[in-house]
């Protein structure tokens, strides 16, 4: 395998693990304040639809990207409403998320099926871009992978740096002694959901404005339950699931490759291998059963309920 | 009292009138009723995705208005689309069949089976298939020999190609995207002798996300010139981006790549359509097993690109011209396979029975055929 074909995979694994970055990171949070959202896929392709409705009609794809992540948001506050207000069950609620999603982008779309797009253009730095491999491998991305890369800083810090993050994680952990402390468990809970309710819009949206670019039915594909088997699988930690992502999208991308170069595995084979990779390594890597432990939110996926019992 | 009693047998009378008045009109009424149906015939089509702006169901439902247009004064017609293969077939074609419709098309693979079942229940009924192999008194199947077009194609492919590497972004191996594949690259043989291609499996009809990652690792690889068999525009919009030619398939997507869409291998159904429902109004349908090709009308290429010269459109030309004579054959020996073996000789061509059952790629074709 040459150099070049070596920065082309590099390149195009980036692209595909874009939109699980966002889309695991926003559920992250969401965990990590102990509510459990099932709803992932269907926040990514209601994200989708919105942010290529309005970047078709406005000719703007940041208004388009905007769109995606509000979309995502009222997403996940029906979500929120239901499970943190009405204290309906977390993973019920979150599966008939995911199913109204599907069906209600269908329903959006049905006049933007194959409607054609520029896409997100990939931006171009003077110089650096220009610059041999490395060129093509840090500065020849569209802005939004550079928006999802600043995320993951910005979460850890979030998370592990900050006093929110703290409290986040506190109410993950003992949403009781949070609230016995004075900290507001649902709203903080409304918020970190609604967070990942933009993260999901926004990773849907990349894939109908910058990746493909182009709207059709079902096209997220599963990729929603990936993002919530990446957090899962990277034991809630946020280094992890950017690892996972990568990994994922590096997989996907190197089977093409392996098929065009004309290796004998078959290639059903190679399809399921990005999935089988992912899990084994994030599983090897994080099997110490006491750090998975200390990480997974202790309350996760249970309704808390304020008043006094 | 008697008289009240009288009034009242009176009243009697009258509604035993009434109602055998109303009776003897009610056959009336009906054989009027049946005389306005007979009028208009009740035809139905069943597709498996939306209909959306290019592709397979577009192109079927192109064909339905064209029928319409022609015969539309004479037919009333329903259209259900996103009909998933599986257990929702049957209902819905049994729902049709009972509420009158007289004849049924269905256009996926995957409703053979619950068609065939509802055919056997409404014996009265006409139902056509396409692309399958079973058929009843009552179920008919057709299909394209799209082939026919990828050839032509593949001789647009290797006439534009620098790079002499040919990539194609696949479904499932099954033998008619077998066919597709052969073709092309024998298309393309015919004017490039040394030309090659590269065969991408996406294991799935329709994911626009895998299509384009796929089609991005045959440009990277160095083909110039993509095509797919697989449902969405991604593939022409990969070439339009990277400044590559595509070829594309279903329909004309010129409009997702202007300058990247050479041509398309593009399905028509109309004539076919108006043929059958024309039978059914005649009285005269019978189910039948139609394999139509380029001469039939159900294959043809959109309009080529601007770029293509014009002695590469000449060529095409003529191997349309020869195709519809029976002068040249797709598979026309000798046809060899990857590892040499001569599956037709000189002379020779492939049967419409050896067709429906390829499962090798031929000489040129990079990699091995997944099984």
């Amino acid at each position: 395998m040459s150099a070049d074909t070596l920065v082309l995979i590099l390149v195009a694994t980036v692209a595909a693990g874009v939109p699980l970055i966002f889309a695991a990171l926003g559920e992250l949070i969401v965990e990590k304040s102990g509510v459990l959202n099932l709803g992932v896929e269907g926040m990514m392709i209601v994200g989708a639809i919105s942010g290529f409705m309005v970047a078709a009609e406005s000719g703007s794809l940041w208004l388009g990207v905007l769109a995606g992540a509000f979309a995502g948001m009222l997403m996940a506050l029906v979500f929120a409403f239901l499970t943190l207000s009405l204290m309906a069950n977390q993973v019920a609620s979150g599966l008939a998320l995911t199913i109204f999603g599907i069906g209600l982008s269908a329903y959006m779309g049905q006049a933007y099926n194959s409607v054609a797009l520029d896409g997100l253009k990939a931006i171009q730095i003077p110089l650096l871009s220009d610059l041999p491999v490395v060129g093509k491998l840090l500065f020849g991305y569209d802005p939004l992978v550079y928006l999802a890369l600043l995320m993951y800083p910005l979460l850890v810090w979030f998370l592990y740096y900050s006093r929110g993050g703290l409290i986040l994680r506190a109410i993950g952990e003992s949403p009781s002694s949070a609230h016995a402390l004075g900290y507001p468990v649902i709203k903080i809970r409304y918020l970190a959901v609604l967070f990942g309710g933009a993260m999901a819009g926004i990773g849907g949206a990349y894939l109908s404005l910058a990746y493909t670019p182009l709207w059709s039915e079902g096209m997220t594909a599963g990729r929603g339950w990936i993002a919530l088997a990446l957090v899962v699988f990277a034991t809630w930690r946020p280094g992890r699931v950017l690892l996972g992502a990568f990994l994922f999208g590096g997989v996907t991308i190197a089977q093409f490759h392996v098929q065009g170069m004309g290796v004998e595995i078959p290639s059903q084979f190679l399809s399921m291998l990005p999935y089988l990779a992912t899990i084994t390594v994030l599983v090897l890597i994080s099997r110490n059963a006491a750090t998975i432990r200390l990480n997974a939110p202790a309350s996760l996926g249970q309704a808390f309920h304020n008043e006094v019992h | 009292m008697t008289d009240k009693f009288t009034t009242d047998r009176r009243q009697v009378l009258k509604i035993l009138l009434g109602s055998s008045l109303m009776a003897g009109s009610l056959p009336l009424f009906s054989s009027l009723a049946l005389a306005d149906d007979k009028e208009k015939l009740k035809v139905a089509f069943i597709y498996v995705s939306p209909i959306g702006d290019a592709g397979w169901t577009y192109q079927h439902d192109q064909g339905r208005k064209q029928m319409q247009d022609k015969l539309g004064d004479k037919v009333e017609v329903k259209v259900l689309d996103s009909v998933p293969e599986g257990a929702e077939v049957e209902r819905v074609v049994r729902e049709l069949a009972s509420s009158g419709y007289k004849l049924i098309f269905g256009t996926s693979f995957g409703y053979m089976n619950p068609m065939l079942k509802v055919a056997k229940a409404f014996p009265n009924t006409h139902f056509e298939h396409a692309t399958g192999y079973k058929t009843a008194k009552n179920l008919g199947n057709y299909n394209a020999r799209f082939y026919e077009g990828r050839y032509l194609a593949g001789i647009v492919a290797g006439s534009m190609t620098k790079s002499k590497k040919l990539g194609y972004v696949a479904a499932f191996p099954i033998p008619e995207v077998l066919q597709g594949i052969n073709a092309y690259l024998r298309g393309a043989q015919s004017v490039n002798p040394d030309v090659e291609l590269n065969v991408v499996w996406v294991n799935s009809w329709f994911d626009p996300g895998r299509e384009r990652e796929a089609a991005d690792t045959l440009i990277d690889q160095g083909a110039d010139v993509v095509t797919h068999h697989t449902d969405s525009t991604a593939v022409v919009i990969a070439a339009q981006e990277k400044g590559k030619y595509a070829i594309a398939y279903h329909s004309d997507m010129s409009k997702y790549g202007k300058d990247a869409h050479l041509t398309a291998v593009t399905h028509h159904w109309g004539d076919y359509y108006t043929k059958e429902v024309q039978a059914e109004l005649d009285g005269k349908w019978e189910p039948g097993s139609i394999w139509g090709g380029i001469k039939d009308g159900m294959i043809d290429l959109a309009p080529l690109n601007a770029v293509v010269p014009a002695d590469v459109k000449e060529k095409v030309e003529k191997a349309k011209a020869s195709i519809v004579d029976g002068s040249l054959h797709p598979f026309g020996g000798p046809v060899v396979m990857q590892d040499g073996k001569e599956v037709v000789a000189a002379g020779g061509s492939l049967s419409d029975e050896d067709l429906s059952k390829m499962d090798y790629y031929v000489k040129g074709v990079n990699g091995k055929l997944p099984k």
